[in-house]
């Protein structure tokens, strides 16, 4: 399962991430904010009006807002 | 030693660096840009408890020293002291956010491998405890090998303690193990280091969660931001009519001060017409500018500013653009000034490009005077049903349109000019806080000075060449002083070319003036028509103006001129601000063409359907 589907509140840890399918400084910038292997996060927030973006993921006591296509790149195992 | 010591500021953002560097240099701040790049430089002077004083500077929040945005580039460089022009910092102070040290902790351990003198804040402590966080700094500081000072900025809790430590701060040697290490390496450390640190923990996390199931919510979220919006506006527009009609007669009362003190001449023309008359239009717009970022910097410092772009960012999308573009283009219909300054929080260079040249097309403040005279005289005062009145809806229209148009172009430059790797969102969404009076006081200053400076320097220059233009040469007796004026001859010139849009010779004349400020072409409209009416009669000159436009334009001509100030590039200083922002004369060229090119297109289209449709 990718992140980008991971149902709202449920948690979950991130397995893998394909770092190659993003553009390098987001990928970096991703890193940064924790969101990378083994960190363990949950889907707080998805959408608004109705679409799919953006997503805000709660990430250790953050929470970070990222696009669907960031979060289609992690690979999760829910907890 | 001689030379005065630097002390840095440096961590993520949102560690509470600006309010520390509030608490600790007071209001004696200075604002500059870091040399050719726009990257804002803030330093203040702190006297240390040991009576040495140092020169103290905020470096733009960074997640690493491997930047990913000029912020953190400039961050970077200046902590390596490889920034040409800025020397290396003496001291480095590493703020972290005491309720975030699993992330906070693995920028400062990038940091601590540099081996400099280095202090630690633990800052937000009072946040970290009320979030049910008891944390032991003695820990950290054996773990980290350096002083660990807990702080409240806002308390000024921790402070004397901080100076302390940061005239001991000494040479040091980055401790084994923290160099050469991997990101994940360092984040597997923050984690072991904050999780010994960390002495209990209480859930209590609580009241964020709860604002957010409100402020994000899907359908009740964008319905809040709208409703705040409208406030902002009703706030940007009506509270700050009183003080900008004091401002104006201020204004007025030193111009007619200047006219009775000094002897009649070109001089006092120069001073009174020129100076006082140009820069005064540009400062009466100072109430709504302080007013519009009393309102962003409470969203800021609260916050809900990050929540805001994240609404947004969906419907900004769209057009290629990203949530962080909102807030530049939410200021812009005060002013393009400070929208194209705030254009700064932009990570991305193409989405801030995009952002700063669609930025002018925002109805700024300094259009509704023209708007106003044009739509009274022109458009019957007639309810179109369910008590909508037909000049609201104009008027209304005429701020669609400029949405309309930028969206458009964004869409159009972000495939063309600015197309690049698609541009993403990635935003930390930062605690909610009740903001502080004292920094938001500080911003306010801030940017009303930078305003006002701009004032003095830009606007005074282009002002003063606008009256040469129109001022020489001197017209003999019986000459009007417009006709054979340079900016007459261009007039006439001008004329020719919008001659095909449906305006007349006036209508020319009335857009070279108002290349300094919109609202200018409504004076000098009135001069040209000889509109004789007192300064203090605005009402009267209004109708009477009205009047006589009824009697001179058409209908179809009235609606080209309102098209064309939709999108016109009606002023200097923006375009002023857009080449300080962006380096270079290329940009604010290919904006003044590309405006240029849709206002004309604009009005004559407008013209036409209105010629053809008969009105």
């Amino acid at each position: 399962m990718t992140l980008d589907v991971l149902p709202v509140g449920q948690a979950a840890r991130i397995i893998a991430v394909h770092w190659d399918s993003l553009v390098s400084e987001e990928a970096r910038r991703l890193q940064a904010l924790g969101l990378e292997e083994g960190a363990s996060v949950k889907v707080s927030h998805r959408g608004v009006l109705g679409g799919a973006d953006p997503i805000a993921i709660t990430v250790g006591r953050m929470i970070v807002a990222v696009r669907r296509v960031h979060a289609a790149a992690m690979q999760v195992e829910a907890l | 030693m001689s030379r005065q010591r630097k002390v840095a500021l440096v961590g993520n953002p949102n560690a509470g660096k600006s309010a520390l560097f509030n608490a600790l240099t007071g209001a004696r701040q200075k604002i500059a840009n870091y040399p050719g790049v726009t990257v804002e430089r803030k330093s203040g002077r702190l006297v240390l408890p040991t009576g040495e004083p140092v020169e103290m500077t905020d470096l733009p929040g960074a997640y690493g020293l491997d930047p990913t945005s000029p912020d953190e580039a400039v961050t970077s460089k200046v902590i390596r002291g490889e920034f040409a022009g800025e020397a290396a910092p003496d001291v480095l102070v590493v703020v972290l956010d005491a309720s975030n040290l699993e992330q906070h902790l693995v920028f400062a351990q990038e940091i601590l491998a540099l081996g400099k003198p280095t202090v630690i804040a633990l800052n937000m402590v009072d946040l970290a405890e009320r979030d049910g966080l008891v944390l032991d700094a003695a820990v950290l500081a054996e773990e980290l090998g350096v002083p660990v000072i807990p702080t409240v900025a806002v308390r000024r809790r921790g402070l004397a303690d901080l100076g302390e430590a940061i005239s001991n701060a000494g040479a040091r040697h980055a401790g084994p193990g923290l160099t050469d290490l991997t990101p994940t390496e360092r984040r597997v450390a923050a984690h072991a280091m904050a999780g010994a640190a960390i002495l209990s923990e209480s859930k209590r996390h609580r009241l964020h969660a709860r604002l957010d199931r409100l402020f994000l919510h899907p359908w009740l979220g964008p319905l809040i931001l709208l409703a705040l919006l409208f406030v902002v506006f009703q706030a940007v527009f009506a509270w700050a009519t009183p003080f900008a009609d004091a401002l104006e007669a201020g204004v007025g009362a030193l111009h007619d001060g200047a006219r009775a003190a000094l002897p009649a001449g070109l001089l006092r023309d120069l001073l009174t017409e020129g100076v006082i008359a140009g820069v005064g239009s540009v400062v009466v717009f100072l109430p709504q500018i302080v007013i519009l970022f009393a309102f962003i910097l409470a969203m800021e410092a609260s916050g809900y500013m990050a929540r805001a772009a994240f609404l947004m960012d969906r419907m900004m999308a769209t057009v290629g653009l990203s949530g962080r573009s909102f807030i530049p283009l939410l200021s812009s219909f005060a002013c393009a000034i400070p929208g194209i300054m705030a254009t700064r929080s932009i990570t991305d260079p193409k989405d801030r490009l995009t952002t700063i040249l669609i930025a002018p097309m925002m109805t700024c403040s300094a259009r509704l005077p023209v708007y106003a005279v044009i739509i009274a005289a022109f458009i019957p005062n007639r309810d179109v049903g369910g008590g909508v009145g037909l000049q609201g809806l104009v008027l209304l229209t005429l701020y669609l349109a400029g949405i309309v148009g930028a969206m458009a172009v964004a869409l159009v430059l972000r495939r063309s000019i600015t197309k690049g790797a698609a541009s993403g969102f990635i935003m930390e969404l930062p605690k909610y806080q009740l903001p502080q009076l004292k920094d938001l006081a500080i911003g306010l200053w801030q940017r009303a000075w930078i305003f006002l400076r701009r004032a003095g320097t830009i606007i005074f220059m282009v002002t003063v060449v606008l009256w040469v233009l129109l001022n020489f040469p001197q017209a003999k007796p019986g000459e009007s002083q417009v006709d054979v004026s340079i900016a007459g001859k261009v007039a006439n010139g001008l004329a020719v070319v919008v001659e095909p849009i449906g305006f007349n010779r006036d209508m020319a004349l009335a857009l070279i003036p108002a290349m300094a400020a919109r609202e200018v072409a409504v004076s000098s409209l009135a001069t040209t028509y000889a509109v004789a009416a007192g300064d203090d009669d605005e009402a009267a000159q209004a109708t009477e103006l009205g009047d006589q436009l009824r009697h001179r334009w058409t209908l179809p001509m009235a609606l080209a001129f309102l098209a064309w100030f939709v999108f016109a590039p009606q002023c200097m200083s923006t375009i002023a601000v857009t080449r300080r922002e962006t380096n270079g004369w290329k940009w604010p060229s290919f904006m003044l063409a590309y405006l240029f090119g849709l206002a004309y297109v604009a009005a004559g289209a407008t013209y036409w359907l209105a010629v053809w449709a008969g009105l």
